[in-house]
């Protein structure tokens, strides 16, 4: 058995990260770890802040990851990832998609949205792979598969082997979708080395 | 054994059907709702989404009367409303065994109060279960039925929302059918006439007693001992509190109490012997502390962790970390809890405010961007229409719990009344809340002839907690055909003369409707229908976004005070000039046309189909 992880999934409500936490959890049983993952439903859901924690380990107590001790932290949206950095381990890796997504409210309240924040994550040393998932999953023909895309990107990351993602894809994915997921998922870990 | 990946909800819907329970209700209700839409895959069980908390309960209570094991769940604001039937369920005792959950909310993530529902346990004199993961929820509903039939009692299982959302293992087991006993025509028990209840009275006192010595000895609560220095330590924990501990403070001396009501008190004073300190860690109130202090235990707990919100990771380590400096606990200055200090690296210059918005698409919006123009006094209710008191619609004055926008504006119409300080009055609601108690505030409204506009915005689903169905849907909590509801002669029955439904994608319409009836000189009702947006964008038709003509916008963002997620303003520059004009995402972009209909210029069209 490898070393446990810890991996927190954050973006915008919709954006798939519960899918993506699913298959991660599924991969560490898969390989015998016991598992934790949390999230909140309710209100936030509505175009609020999303996040998901999942933890694994020989045995895991807490579900929610404490502050300071994420190895990795993947980003559905640009911006969104340093919201979260207070959870993120020193030395502890970043996954980011590009996608913007602008809350209304800022236009009301006359503020900025932070299209700079990837270089300033970067200039603060901290380790960032990105990704354009949105676009990535798009030539693929479905802008949904971002997620797998993002999966895929953080892969290598977190000690499974292909054999086991792919099994935990297989009974994770709804049947009818798992093509594209694949496709997507593969697409993803290309983007991450090249990057 | 087949191991799951349960959330604890889902562990709950395992072990109730383990348990052979035959009637499981809800309304439902965040972080309770996924217990039930779990439970519906279970066949054996009779399921449905009941009309409100104290309807589901009081139909458990009729299949417990009949010998069914039964269940119901909550979160914990819906057991007020279910607490008439509760309180003197306790007094009757079970037939069938009986459990319902109380789903808390530390940290209010989706509610309207964190209450510490620990307290309605001891105030019914019942017995409270309290699991820390998935893998304790679905062991302790199974366990909740057998303490309800050892000691004839209603048991309250309570989960907060981390124990409801969380995932973790479970072991599937097998169901054991449990025989439904046939109905117990015992009028001693369950008619309770005053001369019944005070025997019954004597009855619930005395379960009280075995209560307590049972849980010395339930193995719920249970001693794990820690090691080296730390173990001189303890502390008594239970629920979400005790998994964060054991991560954070491992070697510690634990009471892990899973059976918290009654308190095990024999129990704490063999714990108390084997460790120099006892401290009580709980979220929220000093409910167990309170009770071992006047017990006579030294204890600290809310002198070091805090009593509002959630007590998460890092606030339990650094809680921990503040008691030992100052000496409040006996940790020594080498210890690696010091250590601990989350090393946290922090954003700077962030500011970037994401609340929860109305949906692209919503069609609760129109109403509030309408509502705009006539600043009546807006009473709200609880939905994702409560979304419409943010910027930019800002619309709504008020939102207490289910069903009160209507008697909150009965009032305010009363309070007002005949001085010179009149409003006109509008409630806006849902269709799942009117159902809920909405309803009966309507009936008040028309007998005491309060002049106020009911606004129903009925999307055909219980949309803020996930798309649950109800009794205007016509359909059953499995999706089966079921007798439809029609709101607008509900509301015409009980003597509203001014009933009118709308479909507010329609906005002229929408608009006039509501101009018109917040003048009119009695209690009126708008219906304003159209489906829920995610429910079109999951079956209807494919969606064609809108665009905007960026030659004809002139920047007077109005479309922008509609707050829709999907549109935004972008800098260009014409002629020279800086200009603020927006622009629609497309692909957040539902349709639905309510911009293209409030822009002054027409600038806003549909996207033509590109061939």
């Amino acid at each position: 058995m490898s070393e446990g992880k810890n991996v927190l999934l954050v973006g915008v409500g919709g954006q798939g990260i519960l899918l993506a936490s699913e298959v991660i959890s599924q991969a560490a049983m898969n390989d015998g770890f016991d598992v934790k993952k949390s999230e909140i439903h309710g209100m936030a859901q509505r175009g609020g802040v999303v996040s998901s924690h999942v933890r694994y380990a020989e045995r895991v107590y807490s579900p929610l990851i404490m502050k300071g001790t994420a190895d990795v932290l993947v980003s559905f949206e640009k911006a969104e990832a340093y919201r979260w950095l207070e959870y993120l381990k020193p030395g502890g890796m970043i996954v980011t998609n590009t996608t913007e997504i602008i809350p209304p409210v800022l236009n009301v309240l006359g503020k900025e949205y932070p299209h700079d924040i990837l270089d300033r994550m970067k200039k603060q040393g901290l380790k960032v792979v990105v990704v354009d998932a949105s676009d990535a999953a798009e030539k693929l023909g479905n802008p949904r598969a971002m997620n797998m895309v993002l999966l895929g990107a953080i892969s290598d990351l977190l000690g499974f082997t292909a054999e086991t993602w792919h099994s935990a894809l297989n009974m994770r994915v709804p049947k009818k979708h798992l093509d594209l997921n694949l496709k997507a998922f593969e697409e993803g870990r290309k983007l991450a080395k090249a990057s | 054994m087949e191991k799951l990946f349960l959330s604890g909800n889902e562990a709950i819907a395992r072990g109730i059907w383990e348990a052979g329970v035959h009637v499981a209700t809800a309304y439902p209700g965040t972080p309770s709702t996924e217990i039930l839409e779990a439970v519906r895959f279970y066949k054996e069980i009779y399921c449905e989404w009941s009309s409100n908390e104290k309807v589901a309960v009081e139909v458990a209570q009729g299949a417990s009367m009949a010998g069914a094991r039964s269940f119901a769940a909550m979160k914990h604001v819906g057991v007020n409303v279910a607490m008439d039937p509760l309180s003197t369920f306790s007094y009757t005792g079970v037939n069938g065994g009986f459990v319902f959950v109380s789903a808390d909310e530390p940290g209010m993530h989706s509610s309207q109060n964190e209450q510490d529902n620990r307290y309605l346990a001891k105030f019914m004199l019942i017995p409270l279960i309290e699991p820390a993961d998935s893998a304790e929820a679905k062991a302790m509903a199974i366990m909740g039925f057998d303490i309800s039939e050892m000691f004839c009692t209603p048991v309250m299982l309570r989960t907060t929302t981390r124990v409801s959302h969380s995932k973790g293992i479970v072991e599937a087991g097998e169901r054991k059918e449990h025989d439904v006993k046939g109905f117990e025509h015992d009028w001693t028990k369950w008619v309770v006439i005053p001369a019944n209840a005070r025997k019954r009275r004597t009855v619930i006192l005395n379960r009280l007693k075995q209560l307590e010595e049972y849980s010395n000895e339930c193995p719920l609560n249970y001693i794990d001992p820690g090691s080296g220095s730390d173990a001189k330590i303890g502390i008594i924990a239970s629920s979400i509190a005790y998994a964060y501990a054991k991560d954070v403070f491992p070697d510690a001396s634990y009471l892990k109490l899973g059976f918290t009501n009654p308190l095990p008190f024999k129990l704490i004073a063999e714990f108390a012997k084997t460790v120099d300190q006892l401290i009580v860690l709980e979220e929220l109130e000093p409910f167990m502390q309170e009770q071992l202090l006047a017990a006579g235990f030294k204890v600290l707990g809310k002198e070091i962790f805090p009593r509002e919100g959630e007590i998460l990771p890092e606030i339990l380590l650094d809680s921990l970390k503040k008691a030992a400096k100052s000496s409040l606990i006996a940790i020594p200055a080498d210890h690696p809890i010091h250590k601990a200090e989350a090393e946290v690296i922090k954003p700077t210059d962030f500011d970037l405010p994401r609340p929860p918005t109305l949906c692209p698409g919503c069609p609760h919006r129109a109403s509030y961007y309408s509502l705009r123009k006539y600043k009546p006094i807006v009473t709200g209710d609880i939905g994702c229409y409560t979304l419409g008191v943010l910027p930019p619609l800002s619309m709504m004055d008020t939102c207490i719990c289910m069903g009160a926008s209507v008697t909150n504006a009965v009032g305010a119409f009363k309070g007002l009344h005949g001085t010179d300080k009149v409003e006109p009055v509008v409630a806006t609601i849902g269709d799942s809340t009117f159902i809920h108690s909405g309803i009966t505030g309507l009936v008040d409204a028309v007998y005491n002839q309060a002049n106020l506009t009911v606004i129903i915005m009925d999307n055909g689903t219980t949309a803020m907690t996930g798309g649950q169905q109800h009794p205007a849907m016509g359909k059953s909590i499995r999706n089966e055909p079921a007798p439809k509801l029609i709101l607008e002669d509900l509301c015409r029955s009980v003597g509203v003369r001014r009933v009118t439904v709308v479909d507010p994608y329609d906005f002229e319409a929408l608009d006039k409707v509501i101009a018109e009836e917040i003048k009119a000189d009695e209690p009126s009702v708008i219906i304003t229908r159209r489906e829920c947006v995610l429910d079109r964008l999951r079956f209807g038709p494919k969606v064609v976004p809108y665009i905007v003509d960026q030659d004809k916008c002139v920047g007077c963002k109005k479309c922008i005070g509609l707050g829709c997620p999907a549109i935004v303003t972008v800098d260009v520059t014409v002629n020279g000039k800086k200009k603020v004009k927006s622009k629609i995402v497309e692909f957040l972009c539902t349709g639905c046309s309510l911009c293209a209909q409030i822009c002054p210029v027409s600038a806003i069209s549909i996207k033509e189909e590109s061939k």
